[in-house]
């Protein structure tokens, strides 16, 4: 079939089953938006600024675990993409994302909106094309999809210059994609598994160490078998939350900077780490030196190279955690005898009692973790609840009862304050029929703020329950404990009219001082399904704790902050 | 850990931005590079590509694993056991003792390449530590301008 580039890439969107495209036009894409307007294979979002676009194809990606799609312009709607971008890779997210450039004759001239593309997001990208030749059109846009979720996710930029949206040529969608240097393996090695079994079996202290892998993977139920049948007690990463469930009587908790006392101490005294789909990230290690100091280590991971770059490994499995989980519960099923682990279940179990995850409440106050072990209580399990990041993005890790894999969205990697409002938008188009509440500061929400426009427009009702310290809070709290109390540049005292602010762009707002008004609000709000900013005025000093400070041993945690 | 060296190869696709990635991926993980060489493989769409570079055993690994990683990365070798070899250019003036010079590049598989009014342009071709002894060799000739190629490599 003969069509135009643009054609092409309407047709290829449609072809990937994407429902949804979120975007925004300007010249070098503006043939591109044209076909857009008289096909009807997906819907098109107008975010009101670019990086939101990429965070809402993200966040839909996340909540469905299908690719989601960004489109926008050459030059600054290219530059504003990048941080969506960024996020995406950092967390493994397969998104296609598709610019537009100047045409191929003004490449290299500094043309209007002219910028290196491909040069600029090859860092942040699994891999991206400049599109040279219509001929080659159809198979990069299968290919950018096929690498965005094969393997290792990640974003694919495809960036196209105008005139080869302009250009016809033949239109064959290849079924299948052959690169022959790119072939992931997800098996892993049966030989090694065995091995691995076998160290289980032999182990008297060991722990499952849940990474955001096992999400993106769809793990999630394999796992909570492996632990099922084995005892074993697992802990879970920041991306991980919800993979075991909040009642899960095996789950420990999170660990790391912000990880509860059981998890950390049970890292810390392990003798076999089982990670599945995690990567060491220094947030979770601490000090390296100190790390699991009496544990072997079975790494599983689909990146071979995620494998040993930071703490020597005994048993590295390259592979899918569905399938070798899938595999190994074969091998232990009718050997692994759950009463070995059982002093160890009890030691765990006493270190919970002694340093559980909790909070001082008060009556003066509201306490950010009052807020959100509320909203559990309200909506729990049906709710998807995304996050900026601060210490109101810990406190809900911590303090949220996730329920489900793929409940909990937050930018892990890349820590990037204003990706939760517009990934609550994606999240609520993937999945209309879940509450989508984003958990956010007073600081973050204001770097997508716009999005209030297009949730309005569209008629998204995302429910922002911001947690208003008046500081950016995370930051103050490190300089309350490492700078001697010197705030500089973190007092946010002076604030917009955030009720207003939400209803100046169509959406409705509360401020909220109690607790009894936090719970009409709340479930005012998702009455009114319209998008909202709920304001809570909270404790302004409150720290996230425990805490291990940066570049300390993960067993030396802060537990209380004394002044 | 210490610091080892190591000649890498790597079988790319003729694709216009593979140099580019690879040389992105060594600055931006923060990898040194000692030298790097690029030609096409004759009758395929691959080029090769020798990297020497030098890191503690973790990073050698991590360099293999992330370039491998690379969509357009066809293999990537790392051996101990190479066939290495580099070429290394010399200009020196006519002036010098060109009957010595001659000598010296024939001990390093080369020779006297062009010879002209004021300069002689020598060259030799040998492995990496034998072209270091070569060019400390030609000091006393005072050498004005030097220029190596860089090494390339094959598995034995
Ligand atoms: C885009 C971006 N800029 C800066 C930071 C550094 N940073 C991390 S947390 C934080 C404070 C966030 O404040 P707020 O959103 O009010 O959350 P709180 O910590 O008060 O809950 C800052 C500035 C970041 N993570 N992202
Ligand atoms: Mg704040």
């Amino acid at each position: 079939m003969k069509m135009n580039g643009s054609q092409m890439v309407c047709e290829a969107i449609t072809r990937e089953g994407v429902k949804v495209v979120f975007g925004y036009p300007g010249g070098a894409i503006m043939n591109v938006y044209d076909e857009i307007y008289k096909q009807d294979g997906f819907k098109h979002i107008l975010n009101r600024h670019e990086q939101a676009s990429v965070h809402a194809a993200d966040g839909y990606a996340r909540a469905t675990g299908e690719v989601g799609v960004a489109m926008v312009t050459s030059g600054p709607g290219f530059t504003n993409a990048v941080t969506g971008l960024a996020t995406a890779y950092m967390d493994s997210i397969p998104l296609v994302v598709i610019s537009g450039q100047v045409p191929l004759s003004l490449i290299g001239t500094d043309g209007f909106q002219e910028i290196d593309a491909v040069g600029i997001s090859r860092p942040c990208t699994k891999h991206n094309y400049l599109v040279r030749d219509i001929n080659d059109l159809p198979r990069i846009l299968k290919e950018a999809f096929y690498l965005a979720r094969s393997g290792r996710p990640g974003p694919v930029l495809v960036d196209i210059p105008k005139d080869v949206t302009a250009e016809f040529g033949e239109f064959d969608y290849p079924d299948s994609v052959d690169i022959p240097t790119y072939k992931p393996s997800c098996k892993g090695n049966d030989r090694q598994i065995k091995k691995a079994a076998e160290a289980i079996i032999n182990a008297k202290k060991p722990l499952i160490y849940i990474g955001g892998g096992t999400v993106l993977s769809n793990a999630s139920e394999l796992v909570r078998e492996l632990t099922q049948i084995t005892q074993i007690p697992a802990v879970e990463t920041l991306m991980a939350r919800g993979v075991m469930g909040a009642d899960n009587p095996l789950l420990l908790g999170m660990l790391g900077m912000h990880g509860n006392y059981a998890s950390n101490m049970a890292m810390s005294e392990t003798d076999l780490i089982i990670s599945l789909g995690a990567r060491f990230d220094d947030r979770v290690t601490g000090k390296l030196s100190e790390f699991a100091r009496y544990a072997q280590i079975i790494h599983v991971d689909i990146d071979p190279a995620n494998i040993g770059k930071l703490v020597d490994v005994d048993y590295p499995i390259v592979g899918d955690i569905t399938i070798v989980v899938e595999k190994l519960i074969e091998q232990l099923q009718e050997r692994v005898n759950p009463k070995n682990y059982e002093s160890w279940r009890d030691v765990l179990k006493r270190y919970d009692t002694l340093h559980p995850q909790s909070f001082k409440d008060s009556d003066e106050v509201l306490k950010p973790q009052w807020v959100i072990e509320r909203i559990g209580k309200l909506v729990g399990k049906e709710a998807i609840i995304t996050s900026d990041v601060g210490q109101h993005q810990m406190w809900a890790a911590q303090h949220y009862p996730f329920d489900r894999a793929r409940q909990w969205i937050n930018s892990g990697g890349l820590g990037t304050m204003g990706f939760g409002f517009p990934a609550a938008l994606g999240a609520k188009v993937g999945c209309p029929d879940k509450i989508v509440i984003n958990i956010t500061g007073d600081g973050s929400i204001l770097m997508n703020m716009q999005e209030l426009v297009t949730a309005a427009e569209y008629e998204i009702p995302v429910i922002n329950v911001i947690l208003n310290n008046h500081y950016l809070g995370m930051v103050r709290q490190w300089q309350t404990f490492f700078y001697d109390k010197r705030y500089s540049e973190t007092d946010l005292s002076y604030q917009p009219n955030f009720k207003a602010l939400a209803e100046a762009c169509g959406g409705i707002g509360y401020d909220v001082t109690t607790k009894e008004e936090f719970d009409r609000v709340l479930l005012e709000a998702i009455e009114r399904k319209k998008v909202c900013f709920i304001n809570v005025a909270i404790d302004r000093l409150e720290n996230v704790l425990p805490m291990v400070p940066s570049g300390g041993a993960l067993y030396n945690m802060m537990l209380e902050h004394k002044d | 850990m210490e610091n080892i060296r190591r000649v890498i190869s790597v079988i790319v696709m003729n694709e216009s931005s593979v140099l580019a990635r690879i040389t992105a991926l060594f600055a931006g993980r923060g990898y040194n590079i000692d030298s790097l060489t690029v030609a096409p493989i004759p009758q395929s769409n691959f080029s090769h590509i020798t990297i020497v570079t030098k890191g503690d055993k973790r990073i050698i690994e991590q360099i293999t694993k992330q370039l491998n990683k690379l969509v357009p990365v066809f293999k990537v070798m790392e051996h101990e056991e190479m066939i290495e070899k580099e070429m290394v250019m010399v200009k020196f003036s006519v002036k010098e003792r060109l009957s010595d010079i001659a000598a010296l590049c024939g001990a390093y598989n080369g020779g006297i390449v062009n010879v002209g009014t004021d300069i002689v342009i020598a060259m030799a071709t040998d492995e990496p530590k034998r072209i270091e002894h070569f060019l400390e060799a030609t000091q006393i000739f005072n050498p004005i301008e030097v220029v190596r190629g860089g090494v390339v490599a094959i598995e034995r």
